[in-house]
């Protein structure tokens, strides 16, 4: 019988599967727990099949990476080249750092055999010998736990030479990164991994499963997707695809932070709620006194969405007829939120109330991605920062209203030009929130600033164009 | 005298705080660490322990020095100027060093909207910390004038459901709002958590 820790039951729409052991009362992240639980059944069971099989049964079950990108985990894994006699890895990727997102955190740090097991069974579908967890620098407590976990798995044989007699060999490495955003891009961790600068490479022809860390075959998954395919193996894939709806099968952890009163962790079968019932049921609704005026669903790279828009699903209603869909009926899907042209992303939802100025709030996140470009992209690394010059000035009243299509067009020059998708992550949030709050914006600029100079050299040069 | 660029990357400016740092000397403690890291990897990609060898070695002596930058290019058989691109690149590395307590508070949206950047002037404020002169690219890391704290923003540290959250040295505190601050200072009053 499960029960969870004072103040922090889950909520009764939830799913806990991935975060079954999280606030769990009497749990503790020792193997000796897990064991007791049933914990390396399910390992026990993978290599006890083919490793093809398990990639069927990830294929089967529609798992779709959970990451933020979302892509089908199991197609993921055959893209390894047929015929490869290079060795293969696997990297967990723990560097969590999507502005909104908190999830993998409480999984390496309360449930860290439930990922070692995931990521022998995915080593031994892929043909991995060796794996790496980078995790990110700011969770120095968890880069123990999991290497203290790490040492536990391979005191009973989970880990290392001969797993369980089956002949396979595995180990897995904790790797500490050193607070770059751009680590968590899976080219710019494996170039991390090589011990240099986070330089993202372009795909293709870089893509890992082919061309990966040391140019050889390469499997990057998130934490969550990981501990995914241990209960795929458990429960079968067909039973997985249950879960969830259809494309978009199985859980997903909702992050929401911001202007909620209750925010936190929700594990939630995919698709099967919506904004309200994310909001005003599980989250409590606004603040007293406050109504909601926005949302970015899906991490700070998701397009914003305003509280009181529709949309259009073109063919999505009955017999291929139009659905309109108000905001707060958006399912929390993938495939739903890309046709409200947003996405689902990492799942962190943030909230913004009616107190919050959109320009702020722009302004926030141009800084954040103004800081975290690598620099390797020209449209990127004086795009982004040129952004953010705009949106302090925007922010600071000294903004004219043609600052405001500057930004948007130098947003657009960014977005699908670079060699990574940082591009479209620093692009994205200043075109959506230039695109559903442009008036709110413009409101805070003065056709009056345009004559004014916004740095010492623009001065220098008005003063010497008037006396010229 | 022409100035040098490279001194300026590889100098390390004192801070108030680098009295609270011994100055990098290569132990057997971290030979032991490098030892077990280059393990990790291929025999041919010693390059990549160059992340876990400069966390040893900040968490000891608080910064990356030139010697330390120097030491670690020879253990890892590649040149020196490949590890100074990777201390200018990481906001985790520091050049110089940090008070004997060190707070990251996190900048990003959910945690300013809880109220981090008032925690970050609060912080301030009661440590006589001086921020004017900080920019997130080159000069991050303020320290008090006694050495004993310095303060930084990170950038989103996943908690966003507790905002506000901060760093401090390696503890992470959830829910920090600003009328919290003298109480967490209190708590780090000898150097090191007394909880």
């Amino acid at each position: 019988m499960i029960t969870y820790k004072a103040g922090k039951q889950p909520d009764s729409r939830e799913y806990r599967l991935i975060f079954k052991n999280v606030d769990r009362e009497g749990w503790d992240p020792s193997i000796d727990c897990y064991l007791r639980d049933g914990g390396y059944e399910d390992l026990k069971k993978a290599m006890g099949m083919e490793p093809k099989a398990i990639t069927e049964e990830v294929k089967k079950s529609g798992l779709r990476g959970r990451g933020g990108a979302g892509f089908p985990t199991g197609l993921k894994w055959t893209f390894i080249p047929p015929n490869n006699t290079k060795p293969v890895y696997l990297i967990c990727n723990c560097d969590e750092s999507e502005p909104g997102t908190f999830k993998d955190r409480y999984i390496v740090h309360q449930d860290p055999h439930q990922l070692v097991e995931g990521m022998v069974i995915s080593c031994f579908a892929v043909g991995a010998k060796v794996a790496y967890i980078y995790i990110r620098e700011e969770f120095p407590e968890a880069a123990i736990i999991l290497e203290n976990a790490i040492a536990e798995a391979r005191a009973k044989n989970f880990v290392g030479k001969n797993v369980l007699g089956s002949g396979f060999d595995v180990e897995i490495y904790v790797h500490r990164g050193a607070a770059a955003y751009i680590c968590g891009e899976e080219t710019g961790l494996i170039e991390s991994l090589e011990g240099k600068r986070a330089y993202p490479r372009i795909k293709p022809p870089y893509f890992p499963a082919a061309l990966g860390l040391y140019m050889c075959p390469t499997i990057v998954n998130n934490v969550e997707s990981l501990c995914h395919v241990k209960h795929i193996v458990r429960m079968g894939g067909d039973e997985y695809s249950k879960l969830g709806v259809k494309n978009n099968t199985g859980t997903r952890i909702l992050c929401v932070s911001g202007d909620v009163k209750k925010p936190g962790y929700f594990e939630v079968e995919v698709g099967k709620v919506t904004m309200r019932e994310l909001l005003y049921d599980m989250c409590g609704g606004p603040k007293d006194g406050r109504e909601f005026k926005a949302v970015i669903p899906g991490g700070s790279s998701a397009k914003i969405l305003r509280c009181d828009e529709s949309f259009t699903l073109k063919g999505k209603g009955p017999e291929g007829t139009d659905l309109k869909l108000s905001f707060w009926d958006i399912p929390m899907d993938f495939d739903s939120l890309a046709a409200c042209g947003s996405m689902a992303g990492s799942g962190g939802v943030i909230v913004m109330d009616n107190t919050r100025k959109m320009s702020w709030v722009l302004n926030n996140l141009n800084t954040f991605y103004a800081h975290e470009s690598c620099g390797q992209c020209t449209p990127c690394r004086e795009g982004s920062m040129w952004m953010k010059k705009i949106s302090d000035r925007i922010v600071a009243g000294e903004a004219s209203p043609k600052d405001v299509a500057t930004l948007e067009s130098v947003a657009y020059q960014i977005d699908g030009r670079t060699i990574c998708a940082f591009g479209e992550a620093s692009s994205w949030p200043v075109e959506a929130i230039i695109a559903k709050f442009r008036e709110e914006l413009l409101a805070d600029t003065k056709e009056t600033n345009e004559e004014v100079p916004h740095n010492p050299e623009a001065e220098a040069q008005r003063r010497y164009l008037q006396h010229a | 005298m022409a100035h040098s660029i490279l001194e300026d990357n590889v100098a390390s400016p004192e801070t108030p705080g680098s009295k609270f740092y011994p100055p990098f000397v290569p132990t057997a403690a971290l030979e032991v660490e490098a030892d077990k890291r280059l393990a990790q990897f291929p025999e041919d990609q010693k390059r990549s322990a160059v992340l876990p060898i400069l966390h040893f070695i900040q968490h000891h002596h608080g910064f990356i020095s030139a010697e330390a930058i120097e030491w670690t290019a020879a253990r890892l058989e590649i040149q020196p100027v490949k590890v100074l691109e990777v201390v200018t690149f990481y906001p985790g590395f520091r050049q110089s060093a940090p008070g004997k307590v060190h707070f990251r508070v996190c900048r990003t949206l959910s945690c300013a909207m809880g109220g981090s950047h008032e925690l970050m002037e609060k912080l301030c404020e009661l440590t006589g910390i001086d921020r004017s002169h900080a920019d997130s690219h080159h000069h991050p890391v303020t320290v008090s004038p006694c050495g004993k704290w310095s303060v930084e923003f990170a950038e989103c540290l996943a908690s966003c459901g507790t905002a506000p959250v901060c760093l401090v040295n390696d503890d992470f505190h959830e829910a920090v709002t600003a009328d919290k601050a003298q109480g967490l200072l209190d708590q780090y009053a000898d150097g090191h958590s007394s909880h």
